[in-house]
């Protein structure tokens, strides 16, 4: 097996009384979709959190690379090439798409503290920005405003400036979320061709979506981690039917 | 983003050629009144880039504009003349120093937090020249001489004359506006644009953002203290009150009034609040009351403020409801 990306430790992070994420040790190796699934509560965005440094962890250690990340804020932890992208569109709605994009792709230089020369003439910013326009689908949009696109639309604008921050590790926190089916099948054909190229971890509750996409499952339960797997695997353990799955029929 | 319209470049334009071709007309005492209203405009627009295109709403920035003016002072004091070449970067570079230490602690809190330590920060400023009898305690100093911008016995341009100093004020103003313009187009312009809109966003982007919110705090405070030079020269006094939050919510007025997030709104603000003033001293014994009024009036009809004038009007026109309640398009 190869080297992992990403590794956590023991990883935890408590608020107050309530133990949001506990214990949690994985591994995400590179070029593998690794979906994280769980009931509501479970702690999946907030380990996406910890990830990304938005939250500070109580307990553990992040190690990307080899490199200790415990503690580091946002911006150093994009830099080293994680992109994240968020359950609630979180865009400049005030901005076209291209310029979106374009503040995204700009993040890549090796410092945006310049205050003369007009910034639309670094090329290798649009070129940055177009492109991930294009791969995201809104290519025709670019000079749209974000806050008049429709929900689905914002979505993709999501994942499109994550892309033009040129990550190899994507943390993908519901891609799907209150999409229409439509919709939905087109990101999920975007989520396969972005797989061919980078390494993604996938939280999602369409399962028919994961169960697609997804190369190994880890199953959240209250904050902790209850089995990794392969779709297959998963599919058929019943301990994860019975926590999780199960749970959701009986609900229907 | 920070767009202007080919039309409102043609109205700018039109306002500048009014300025330059006014002075000959205006008379000693509107000629002061312009010129002062000019220098408001530069402070106005040196706080619009904080407010209108950081998102950090500063309550302290006069604290930069009248510390500017008293280092002049404190500089002119012992002297009948003095060389601008050193006496400006030397207010600038005080002023400089003071946005970046005050800056510094300030752009670690927000929102609310930011608005109090800002003017918790001026009210310090407030109270060590109010209470430093050396620099004439709450009546503030004299200025009895302009530093001037003469090299050796060539003096090329008389700032002691009414008339030139209008133009020079002119010329800055336009100067700071062509350069925050293009800073605002600059790679570093987009940044802090990000941060007004989402900073959680920007700095999930990878931008480290307190330390792009902090250097526009430094250049936003320097503006502002070269306005500062330009009024303790113009008026020729310094008090205490020119840095007292009295005058940074007069400046934060002028700014809303004019348009938030616009650049030239802030200096139609700065030119109707200050011709507004003069005309409600002449007619009335309460002129206060009546700005007060007036402010009300406009944050209600024109959310947009007087920058946004021309495109409601053009609204209007059309018969459709007005705006969507204020943000700047």
């Amino acid at each position: 097996m190869s080297e992992p990306l990403l590794t956590t430790e023991r990883l935890g992070k408590q608020f107050g009384a309530l133990r949001a994420v506990f214990g949690v040790s994985l591994e995400f190796e590179p070029g593998v979709v690794h979906a994280i699934i769980g009931p509501n509560g479970a702690g999946k965005t907030t380990l996406i959190n910890l990830l990304s440094g938005n939250l500070l962890p109580s307990d553990g250690r992040i190690h990307y690379r080899g490199q200790d990340i415990t503690g580091m804020s946002p911006d150093r932890i994009s830099q080293l090439g994680v992109g994240r992208s968020f359950q609630k569109t979180n865009i400049f709605p005030t901005f076209t798409c291209f310029e979106n994009c374009w503040l995204a792709a700009q993040s890549r230089r090796p410092s945006s503290m310049r205050f003369f020369r007009p910034a639309r003439r670094l090329a290798d910013v649009e070129a940055r920005a177009l492109g991930a326009l294009e791969t995201c689908g809104l290519g025709e949009r670019r000079d749209t405003l974000a806050a008049e696109m429709s929900y689905g639309e914002q979505r993709q604008l999501e994942i499109g400036m994550m892309l033009a921050t040129e990550p190899d590790l994507l943390l993908l926190d519901e891609p799907l979320a209150g999409m229409g089916s439509e919709e939905a099948t087109q990101v999920i054909g975007l989520l396969r061709r972005l797989a061919e190229e980078h390494t993604l971890i996938l939280i999602e509750h369409d399962m028919d979506a994961v169960f697609a996409i997804a190369d190994l499952i880890t199953v959240m339960v209250n904050g902790e981690v209850l089995e990794t797997g392969s779709v297959e695997q998963i599919r058929n353990s019943a301990e994860v039917q019975q926590a999780y799955l199960g749970v959701e029929e009986d609900e229907v | 983003m920070f767009r202007t319209s080919l039309t409102t470049n043609l109205i700018l334009i039109g306002l500048l050629v009014v300025l330059a071709a006014l002075p000959p007309f205006l008379g000693i005492y509107y000629g002061n009144l312009v010129t002062r209203l000019m220098i408001l405009g530069i402070f106005a627009m040196s706080l619009d880039l904080l407010i209108g295109f950081t998102g950090l709403v500063s309550f302290g920035h006069a604290a930069f504009f009248g510390l500017s003016g008293y280092i002049l002072g404190i500089l002119m004091m012992d002297t009948e003349t003095a060389s601008i070449y050193w006496v400006l970067p030397a207010c600038l570079g005080v002023t400089a120093l003071a946005s970046l230490v005050i800056g510094w602690f300030s752009v670690r809190t927000s929102g609310i937090y930011f608005i109090m330590i800002t003017l918790a920060f001026a009210q310090m400023l407030f109270y060590f020249f109010n209470e430093n009898t050396a620099l004439g305690g709450s009546d503030g100093m004299f200025i009895f001489a302009k530093p001037t911008l003469a090299i050796g016995s060539w003096n090329p341009i008389d700032l002691e004359d009414h008339h030139t100093f209008y133009y020079v004020v002119l010329v800055s103003l336009i100067l700071s506006y062509l350069g925050l313009r293009r800073l605002l187009n600059a790679p570093f312009g987009q940044v802090i644009q990000g941060i007004r809109t989402n900073e959680d966003r920007t700095r999930a982007l990878g931008f480290a953002t307190r330390r792009y919110k902090l250097v526009s705090f430094i250049i936003a405070g320097t503006l502002a203290g070269f306005a500062g030079f330009l009024e303790a020269m113009h008026t020729s006094i310094i008090s205490p009150a020119h840095l007292g939050w009295h005058e940074s919510g007069n400046v934060m007025m002028t700014v809303i009034l004019g348009g938030i997030g616009t650049l030239h709104g802030p200096v139609l603000g700065a030119f109707a609040f200050g011709f507004l003033h003069d005309w409600l001293q002449d007619v009335t014994q309460h002129p206060t009351l009546y700005m007060g009024i007036f402010v009300i009036a406009v944050v209600l009809f024109l959310p947009r403020g007087i920058a946004g004038l021309p495109a409601d009007i053009a609204r209007w026109l059309r018969r459709k409801p007005p705006g969507d309640g204020g943000s700047p398009p």
